[in-house]
């Protein structure tokens, strides 16, 4: 169930008919919280395989995701915003997939960090899906096997700047 | 060492098995499955192969015997190790399991079970292991084609 | 995206035993995706307060298909799938892989490869073992110490990446040798790393070793008797941390190791600060064994001149026409491998990695199968869980390094 924030002007009329002045403060409005919200992000690292391995390597001190804010894994879906697909999906880890995203709260982001996860890999059999974009929608799509620290800095760096070119509607429209 | 512990495996298997022979430097014993249990518990504990190392089958669909189940044992002492492989038929592909003998081999046998559909008489706990609750079929027969996908959860439209 | 209205997320798994067991129970689920497990395992345990009862492990989340997928490629195409089973270590399961179906094949590799072979092996266990202890240290919150040695790996990933491209699955071994020879500069680099590592590792010992906090989440925890250990198919770290000294580059020596001075550290309980322990000190052998190799490195060519498996020279192919059409069959076919089975196991990371493949003479195997030993360990990795608390099985199942790679195959 979503509530309805309709604030309503002074002449009774509601404030979502749009006017100049209005979506001049809501496009500044949506530019701060992007701002906001591309430079702490929380990631949620679905760490699976040997992309883990450079996950391990781009959060720590020679290319530094702290300098993103983007440092600190949340180990809870309910307190994270970014679920980072690290690695291979196979098909009997696609529910876990799908239930730990479920869980997350809204705005949320997905990002498919290596070929396993975009399309599958060079895994094209029973046992693997085929990108996880068949099961969930994906933001961002780093491509790699496993792609160098700074491909994924430059990943996450064009996540943050579609971030921060996105609407945020929590004030003044449905939500 | 290991070539006495090799002689001495030729030796007692002699009368068991079909075939014993040397083949790129490791003993390969082929017994008919009923002679495997005591084969395996009499190198356990008289020739001292503890170390469970290996359970896997081989397809071969045009053979009569469709499914060759090998095994493989490594002799803690005497750095050795010996093949022994055994054949079933495909409508009746079942051995004895040596879950008795060795604690390695529930695992193993789960694997292999799943892989290949072969029973492990006396395997408590035959359930999948690296397969998922509803997969039909054994992947790696020759005749399950390799991307035929079992998805779990609904692909988005 | 909205799911159909009621559905119901599967659950992939049937656990052995749920609450009706035993109503005074409570039974949790750890993982499978779990910052702890090392990527992707399960722990379905049955708790009574902070006791760990009963433990079932279930594994398989990254089954990735690689017996299947083998049978489908030729003999060289797969070395990138067999790359990814121990995945912190690729090259040992590049040089196991090619080591067997040379042994298939009959041919020797030349000198020069058999050392290089070595220190790579050695090289990469060294990458292998910072990963796993630093994974462990970082769950039991030494972050520092995992920074450390991720500084340390990160050089060690760069380096590994001037000689064969990339840093983590390297995909360096080929049928018949290596897939070039090591750049100018490399063995320089090499020397520098050293330094380095002494410089690292000598922090971590001091942060670690006589940490009261660290010896007391690790000393008596997790233990396994060698007894149990070999009857669960223990091999390789953790069998050598209950005491039993078996170390397959010495029992039965492959690649260089006969020519080598190392020793096999051993623990005395089996418990987890041993298994740390143990990890620690075969890095400084390996180390050591790198320093004797660089000094032994013949000069030669690294491919064995045999056509059956070794492109011939660009020069040939473009020039004369046999080179030509061997070079086409080995790429569209792949090196026709006589017929036959073996059996060849070399000391991974983790312990015994064997490679069992089957030929039927084409230029693509009928079967390869791997004996993977994080599968066997996690087999067995109930007994260390049970009757320890609840905030163990993190430490434990980090000492046991199962890679989920190798484990699911």
């Amino acid at each position: 169930m979503t509530s309805k924030i309709i604030p309503i002007r002074a002449d009774g009329t509601a404030a979502h008919q749009k006017t100049a002045e209005f979506e001049y403060i809501t496009t500044r409005k949506d530019a701060l919280v992007g701002w906001a919200r591309k430079f702490s992000i929380f990631p949620y690292p679905f760490v699976t395989a040997c992309c883990g391995m450079e996950f391990m390597s781009v959060s720590s001190t020679i290319y530094d995701t702290d300098r993103f804010g983007a440092a600190l894994p949340r180990f809870s879906p309910r307190q994270a915003d970014l679920m980072m697909v690290v690695g291979t999906i196979s098909h009997k880890q696609a529910p876990v997939l799908l239930r730990v995203w479920e869980q997350m709260c809204e705005p949320k982001w997905v990002m498919a960090f290596g070929v396993c996860a975009t399309s599958g890999g060079f895994y094209n059999n029973y046992a693997v899906l085929q990108g996880i974009d068949k099961i969930l929608p994906v933001d961002i799509y780093i491509p790699g096997c496993p792609p160098r620290p700074e491909t994924v800095i430059d990943g996450i760096m064009q996540l943050q700047d579609k971030i921060a070119r996105s609407r945020h509607p929590i004030v003044n429209e449905v939500y | 060492m290991g070539a006495e512990a090799l002689a001495m495996v030729r030796e007692r298997l002699a009368s068991a098995a079909t075939d014993i022979g040397l083949d790129h430097g490791m003993l390969v014993v082929s017994l008919p499955r009923e002679a495997l249990l005591p084969a395996v518990t009499m190198l356990k504990d008289e020739l001292a192969f503890d170390l469970f190392l290996d359970v896997t089958a081989v397809d071969w669909p045009e053979r009569d015997y469709r499914f060759e189940v090998v095994y493989h044992f490594y002799s803690t002492r005497h750095f050795v190790r010996v093949r022994v492989k055994t054949h079933v038929l495909e409508q009746d592909a079942s051995v004895d399991s040596l879950v008795g003998l060795y604690g390695a081999a529930g695992y193993m046998e789960r694997e292999c079970h799943e892989m290949y559909g072969i029973d492990f008489r006396g395997n408590p706990d035959l359930r999948h292991i690296l397969l998922y609750e509803g997969f039909v079929g054994h992947p790696l027969r020759k005749d399950y084609d390799k991307e035929h996908e079992q998805p779990l959860v609904p692909y988005r439209q | 995206m909205t799911l159909p209205a009621g559905y119901q997320i599967p659950n992939p798994i049937r656990p052995a035993f749920d609450e009706t067991a035993n109503p005074d129970a409570l039974v949790v689920s750890i993982g499978p995706s779990h910052p702890a497990t090392h990527g992707t395992a399960q722990v379905i345990a049955m708790l009574e307060a902070e006791k760990v009862v009963r433990a079932d492990v279930h594994c398989g989340y990254l089954h990735r298909g690689f017996e299947k997928e083998c049978e489908a490629h030729t003999w060289h195409n797969l070395i990138p799938y067999v790359d990814r089973l121990n995945y912190c270590s690729a090259m040992i399961n590049d040089f196991a892989y090619c080591a067997a179906v040379e042994e298939l094949l009959g041919i020797e590799i030349t000198p020069r490869t058999k050392y290089l072979r070595t220190l790579l092996s050695e090289y990469s266990r060294v990458a292998d073992h910072i990963t796993c202890i630093a994974a462990a240290l970082m769950e039991l919150g030494a972050m520092t110490a995992f920074l450390y040695m991720m500084t340390l790996r990160d050089y060690i990933y760069e380096h590994m990446a001037d000689l064969t491209g990339a840093r983590v699955t390297h995909s360096y071994g080929r049928i018949g040798g290596l897939a070039h020879d090591l750049p100018d500069g490399w063995l320089e680099r090499l020397d520098e790393i050293f330094k380095e590592y002494d410089e690292f590792m000598g922090r971590i010992h001091g942060l670690m070793d006589r940490n009261r906090i660290f010896i007391e989440r690790m000393r008596d925890v997790g233990t396994i008797s060698t007894a149990d250990a070999i009857n669960c198919g223990y091999t390789g770290p953790i069998l050598r941390s209950t005491g039993a000294p078996r170390d397959l580059r010495k029992d039965t020596p492959y690649l260089a190791y006969a020519e080598l001075d190392f020793e096999v550290p051993v623990g005395i309980k089996g418990d987890n600060y041993d298994r740390y322990y143990v990890r620690m000190r075969e890095m400084d052998e390996s180390m050591h064994m790198i320093r004797q190799l660089m000094k032994m490195l013949p000069d030669g060519p690294i491919n064995v001149d045999d056509r059956r498996c070794t492109f011939p020279d660009k020069k040939l192919v473009y020039g004369e026409i046999e080179s030509l059409i061997n070079h086409f069959k080995l790429v569209m076919e792949g090196p026709h491998v006589p017929p036959g089975e073996v059996y060849l196991a070399h000391e991974g990371a983790n312990g015994e990695l064997g490679f069992y493949i089957v030929s039927n003479g084409d230029g693509r195997p009928y079967k390869v199968h791997v004996r993977a030993p994080s599968f066997i360990h996690v087999g067995g990795v109930h007994k260390m869980l049970e009757g320890y608390q609840l905030a163990d099985v993190v430490p434990t199942f980090g000492s046991v390094n199962m890679i989920g790679g190798e484990c699911d195959r």
